[in-house]
């Protein structure tokens, strides 16, 4: 029974795979998770069928000839993009790790020789890389018919759309990453994603207007207040993007065309890289310091 | 080595484990011994890493809170139940967990041959009976030919066959020299597996101690086959169980260690409860014999 002789336990026995391969490998896990389950599948199909439909009806004003074909569909797309992309990326993200911690396959996961952090980053790039694909598909035949139809007259704003539109998603699976890591169950992150995506969809705006008129907010103070929402600072970088005025937006446009010129496009882009980027680092800190999974 | 010192883990105002220390030398075995809350799979958790805990755990040297991925390439984990996503088929969770683990598709596919899962890749994890589940846990467990086994409970939630095939499993384990931990509460795993037995009570240890130290009327013990009708051997096994006896059910037979000046007490044992027992066989080793899966 006795062994003859014993396995030496020292580091060179199994060394642990490189930070990068460990995060690499959660991220091709999370991607054909992702891309394999329903919600992958239904908000693909219900993005693409709404972009197509609002490039039919983009191009339905305008005859066949298409006049800036892809300038008007990116306008026409804003606001379904400003609904449905930021619910698609913040219930994606809130499944991630509180979904794990609940099925019980989280402890099981970290008994493994990888970190939290590895964890962590590679379940939000797998998933990023799901949602940008799958805003690919809907961009893309949404792009197909329109360039079937005008050509490619306006294409570079459109694209710029698209880019905008992945940076929000990836602002929004950040919080909602962010969001999972504090709640113990998927259906309480999944309740508080909601709530975050209908304050920053409806909420924000109404009590930005509430609070201007009750504290007699400045036009700078407004502007700045409304580039906090990374909803508004994309819906501005869109326009800006599309070489229409902020004039539109009022005093508050007037305002950031003037003073900010060149830069605005920049300091918009910026406060959505600034939303992508430091709820992933407090959820990253916070799912390294839990007590327990 | 194996070393433990002053591991305290409290969650809230409840003290799970209480200054535990304890050093194991490379190719020993050491059961966590301990009623339901006794802190047995906390101070696996511990050290493993995947909980913030107080004191010092390290395995080769290696300190599983600062370089706890380091360390854990170390060790092999078999939960309680692998715990799993259910839609994932065999052969993808092998491949992912390979991934984590450096090993190669070769080394995948010879961990599966050797818990006997060759054949069922195809299936998912959902599809996998309880022992099957085992099987696959200690598969990756050892893709990366770990020198260090840790088990929670391995075959808590198994019939008496797939024990029977997990302990016949680590007993090879040991026997090439592997150092293994585990919690059980089955005297017959312990005895048949372990060199030292920790007994904890409320996150203490109570004592340090051998199985035959700690099961005195086995020592010196022998070990009787009693052969019965197949249909009524679990019953028989649960029964002796109950009674305090260490038993073990191979298919051929059931095992059961007993005091040299008590080898009839299992028969009235099993005749109190109306189990007849065929036959009797007095075997020389004190040890369990090999079970034959």
């Amino acid at each position: 029974m006795t062994a003859l002789t014993a396995t030496p336990i020292t580091a060179h026995a199994a060394p642990a795979r490189s930070f990068a391969g460990g995060l690499a490998a959660f991220a091709r896990r999370e991607f054909r998770d992702a891309i394999a389950s329903r919600w992958f599948l239904l908000y693909t199909v219900a993005f693409t069928v709404l972009a197509v439909g609002v490039s039919f009806l983009s191009l339905s004003g305008v005859g066949s000839h298409g006049f800036a074909g892809f300038g008007r569909t990116a306008a026409g797309l804003l606001n379904l993009i400003m609904l449905v992309v930021p619910l698609m990326a913040l219930t994606a993200g809130a499944g991630a790790i509180a979904g794990e911690r609940e099925r019980g396959t989280l402890i099981y996961l970290l008994a493994q020789p990888v970190s939290r952090t590895q964890v962590i980053l590679g379940k939000y790039a797998g998933l990023a890389t799901a949602l940008v694909c799958s805003l690919c598909i809907g961009f893309g035949v949404s792009a197909g018919v329109l360039a079937w139809r005008t050509g490619g007259v306006g294409i570079a704003s459109y694209a710029m759309l698209v880019a905008f539109t992945a940076l929000l998603a990836l602002a929004m699976l950040s919080v909602g990453v962010l969001i999972s890591v504090v709640s113990r169950r998927s259906a309480v992150a999944t309740g508080i994603a909601l709530f975050v995506w209908l304050a920053l969809v409806f909420v924000s705006d109404l009590g930005l207007m509430a609070s201007s008129i009750l504290f007699r907010l400045r036009v700078q103070e407004i502007f700045g207040l409304a580039i906090l929402n990374p909803m508004q600072s994309f819906k501005m970088a869109v326009i800006v993007n599309m070489n229409a005025s902020l004039d539109v937006l009022g005093p508050v446009g007037a305002y950031a065309s003037f003073t900010l010129g060149r830069a605005l496009p920049w300091i918009l882009a910026a406060t959505v890289a600034a939303w992508a980027v430091l709820p992933l680092a407090l959820a990253t800190i916070l799912f390294a310091r839990r007590n327990s999974p | 080595m194996i070393t433990a010192t002053n591991i305290t883990k409290k969650f809230g105002r409840i003290t799970a484990v209480s200054n535990v220390s304890f050093e194991l030398a490379d190719g020993a075995s050491l059961a966590l011994w301990g009623s339901n809350g006794a802190g047995k799979t906390t101070l696996i958790r511990c050290i493993l890493g995947v909980c913030r805990f107080r004191g010092r755990a390290s395995i080769g040297g290696i300190d599983v809170r600062r370089r706890g991925r380091h360390a854990r390439a170390l060790v092999g984990y078999v939960p309680q139940e692998l715990a799993f996503h259910d839609d994932v088929r065999l052969a993808s969770a092998m491949t992912f967990f390979a991934g984590l683990r450096r090993a190669t598709p070769a080394t995948a596919a010879r961990s599966l041959a050797a818990v006997g899962l060759t054949g069922h890749e195809r299936k998912r994890v959902r599809d996998l009976s309880g022992g099957m589940k085992q099987r696959l846990a200690l598969a990756i467990a050892l893709l990366s030919d770990p020198p260090l086994i840790v088990l929670d409970e391995p075959t808590s939630n198994l019939d008496a066959a797939g024990r029977g095939e997990v302990v016949h499993t680590l007993r090879a384990l040991k026997q090439a020299g592997k150092t293994l931990i585990f919690a059980s509460h089955r005297p017959d795993e312990v005895i048949s597996l372990a060199d030292r037995v920790l007994v904890l009570e409320r996150g203490h240890i109570e004592r340090d101690t051998t199985p035959a130290e700690l099961w005195p009327t086995e020592k010196p013990v022998q070990v009787v086959r009693l052969h019965l009708v197949m249909a009524s051997e679990a019953d028989a096994a649960e029964t002796l169980r109950r009674a305090g006896h260490a038993v073990h059910l191979n298919g051929d037979g059931l095992c059961v260690a007993v005091a040299r000046d008590r080898k009839a007490e299992p028969i009235s044992t099993l005749a109190r409860h109306s189990i007849e027992v065929r036959d009797i066989e007095v075997l020389d080793d004190v040890r369990f014999p090999e079970v034959q899966p």
